[in-house]
């Protein structure tokens, strides 16, 4: 068996899978070591998990040719009403539009479903060697590569490892890097939803006094749900049977897509902000949540994530064809300088805006409602936030524009 | 009494010392924050430029893995093998040369150490050509502005390349801006580099490096500049600006 790679992975989630893809695409030798045990399967039985992924995410999903097998499944988003409310009150006449036609390049994103993008990205991966089942348990940095040894005893070699293992990154602490960060004191609610009536593409973010909801939509009469609630809360909400959990949604949903029903499973995650203090050290970088998770308020986490991969994946390309040794700390922190700023920058946002909205301070409230007014008023500030939203902005790597390494 | 022989443990503990030294002064070397920082930052830039005039030249891809193999490449002035050990790692036969005799053993622990075999050589140019060394590519980086007889040097890097073969050469643009930069902000404000390290003087413009490269018997093909962006604080390559630092190619005729 092969155990001297260029690269070896920790973590096969979608982060991780994608860069594998990315970096086998470019040339490098890879290994992904996944602590979950079998391949995902397209079984279709649908866990409520989805995806709000940018036009820059899509574009990089196409450019690594995995979309082709998610796009039939997937839902564009056409719009976005933002509006602030309480429950059994319904949204208050301030609504914030962001429409794809403010935006000459389309769709503003697409929802994809967690069955249905898993599945896509574990074909995608030939070329790269797979260690299913299993997790890294050491890792020694030394001068011409890093050994990484795994839970069954195998010992692998690299000139880099990536952590992409997610915001408790052991790979990261092995490292000595550090997390700084709160809890929020929230947890988010998390759900697939049938309806009777079509929600045209539109995507809806309710601003409640205990969170966010947001209201994504998927293919058919159907949308995902993100409903932030006080962590107690959560999980009193969280222990009702569906029916009883429907009775709590439906004032806080309201009625504009007629009646509604649970379509998958219910999740609960908590929310925490936690950020890597730095994303790389010798002959380790950290990816996605293992160096940045933020709130999902705005739905940018595995955008995020996804950045990272083209960026990081960009640098390693251009040091290799360099002959530079692509682990070490001035090449990574080439990657580290790309990416740091935009992550605190958006962690600060979200957690900024999550402040500002979860909240039902009447002055807070009357400030917000004149805000969105305010941004709805102005087109070109609302282009402005479309674009980010849609990634479109910044020093955009190749990958993440859909053009190849 | 006779002296104890030298024993096998006494002469290992003498190499241990030794190579000791030597890595603390590759490390020296290899460490983008330390002394030889303006190197480092300088050098993404540099291999850019190098591999892509390379692959241009040789029909080789650079996406490919190890697509410098079967060449052979000479890096003058090797230093620690900043160039060197790139060249190695994209698969070429890799000679380093250098006139001082201490980066040697230097330079070879720090191959040594990144798993990569480089040919590391006390001598010059000059030496090599008189030994009738021949290369597919010579790396010529900012030694030029440094010798007494920039003909006589580059006559000699003609005579190492193969017909066909190319060569790199990089130096520094004379004129009132790269006083300014190179002397007063790289040596006296920035100390990136120790006062004295060069001469102005003997900094050569463009057009005079081209004259030297027809005289030596090459074919000048190119010239790029190196451009630092003190917002970026980052350099980058330039088809206008070769005010300060610059690179040229040229081939030796088949």
């Amino acid at each position: 068996m092969e155990t001297r790679f260029d690269i070896v992975i920790a973590g096969g989630g979608l982060n991780g899978s994608t860069l594998a893809i990315a970096l086998a695409s470019a040339g490098f030798t890879v290994a992904m070591v996944d602590p979950a045990p079998g391949t995902a399967d397209d079984s279709g039985d649908f866990d409520g998990r989805s995806y709000a992924l940018s036009l820059a995410s899509v574009r990089m999903l196409k450019a690594l040719g995995v979309w082709g097998a998610v796009a039939g499944t997937a839902q564009p988003i056409l719009d976005i009403k933002v509006s602030d409310g309480r429950a059994g009150e319904g949204p208050s006449p301030f609504v914030l539009e962001f429409s794809h036609h403010e935006i000459e390049e389309g769709p503003m994103g697409h929802m994809a479903e967690d069955r249905h993008l898993r599945p896509a990205l574990a074909a995608a991966l030939d070329g790269v060697t797979l260690f299913r089942g299993r997790k890294v348990v050491a890792q020694e940095a030394g001068d011409d590569g890093v050994a990484v040894t795994l839970d069954d005893g195998t010992g692998l070699s690299a000139a880099l490892l990536v952590g992409c293992d997610g915001r408790h990154s052991a790979t990261a602490e092995r490292a000595g890097i550090r997390h700084t960060g709160w809890d929020y004191g929230q947890s988010a609610l998390v759900a697939a939803l049938s309806h009777e009536k079509p929600h045209d593409g539109i995507a809806h973010q309710f601003f409640m006094p205990e969170g966010p909801l947001a209201i994504l939509p998927l293919t058919g009469n159907r949308s995902s749900i993100v409903w932030t609630e006080r962590t107690e809360n959560a999980r009193r909400i969280n222990g009702l049977d569906d029916e009883g959990y429907l009775a709590l949604l439906r004032p806080r949903f309201g009625d504009f897509l007629g009646g509604i029903a649970l379509a998958g499973k219910r999740h609960t995650y908590p929310l925490a902000l936690s950020l890597a203090t730095r994303f790389v050290a010798p002959r380790i970088a950290l990816c996605g949540d293992a160096a940045h998770a933020v709130h999902p308020i705005a739905g940018q986490g595995l955008n995020a994530g996804l950045k990272d991969i083209a960026a990081l994946a960009e640098v390693l390309g251009e040091a290799r064809r360099r002959g530079e040794d692509i682990g070490r700390i001035d090449v990574l922190e080439r990657y580290q300088r790309w990416r740091r700023f935009d992550a605190t920058a958006l962690a600060v946002v979200t957690d900024g805006f999550n402040r500002l909205f979860s909240n039902d301070n009447p002055l807070l409230r009357g400030l917000r409602d004149l805000g969105m007014g305010a941004v709805n008023a102005m087109p070109g500030l609302r282009r402005g936030f479309i674009r980010e939203a849609a990634g479109l902005t910044g020093d955009v790597p190749k990958l993440l524009q859909g053009r190849p390494l | 009494m006779t002296a104890p022989a030298p024993t096998a443990s006494a002469t290992s503990t003498i190499d241990t010392a030794e190579v000791a030294k030597f890595e603390a002064m590759a490390a020296e070397w290899w460490d983008p924050e330390g002394k030889f920082k303006p190197l480092h930052m300088l050098n993404p830039c540099r291999l850019d430029y190098i591999t892509r005039q390379i692959a241009a030249e040789f029909d080789r891809d650079l996406a490919a893995p190890r697509p410098f193999e079967g060449l052979r490449i000479l890096d003058i002035g090797c230093g620690g093998g900043l160039l060197s050990e790139p060249m190695a790692r994209l698969g070429a036969d890799v000679v380093g040369a250098d006139a001082a005799a201490r980066n040697i053993p230097v330079a070879e622990v720090h191959a040594r150490q990144s798993g990569l075999t480089i040919d590391y050589r006390h001598t010059t140019a000059e030496a090599l050509a008189q030994a009738g060394e021949q290369f597919d590519a010579v790396l010529n980086m900012e030694v030029v502005e440094h010798v007494a007889d920039p003909l006589a040097y580059l006559t000699a890097c003609r005579e190492l390349l193969n017909p066909g073969g190319v060569m790199v050469c990089s130096t520094l643009n004379r004129n009132p801006k790269s006083f300014v930069q190179a002397i007063v902000g790289a040596e006296w404000v920035m100390r990136w580099l120790p006062k004295g390290t060069h001469d102005w003087r003997k900094f050569i413009t463009p057009d005079e490096l081209f004259d030297l490269l027809h005289k030596a018997g090459l074919e000048p093909v190119d010239r790029t500049g190196f451009v630092f962006n003190p917002v970026r604080w980052d350099w980058s390559l330039s088809d206008r600006d070769l005010s300060c630092n610059y690179v040229t190619t040229s081939l030796k005729p088949r």
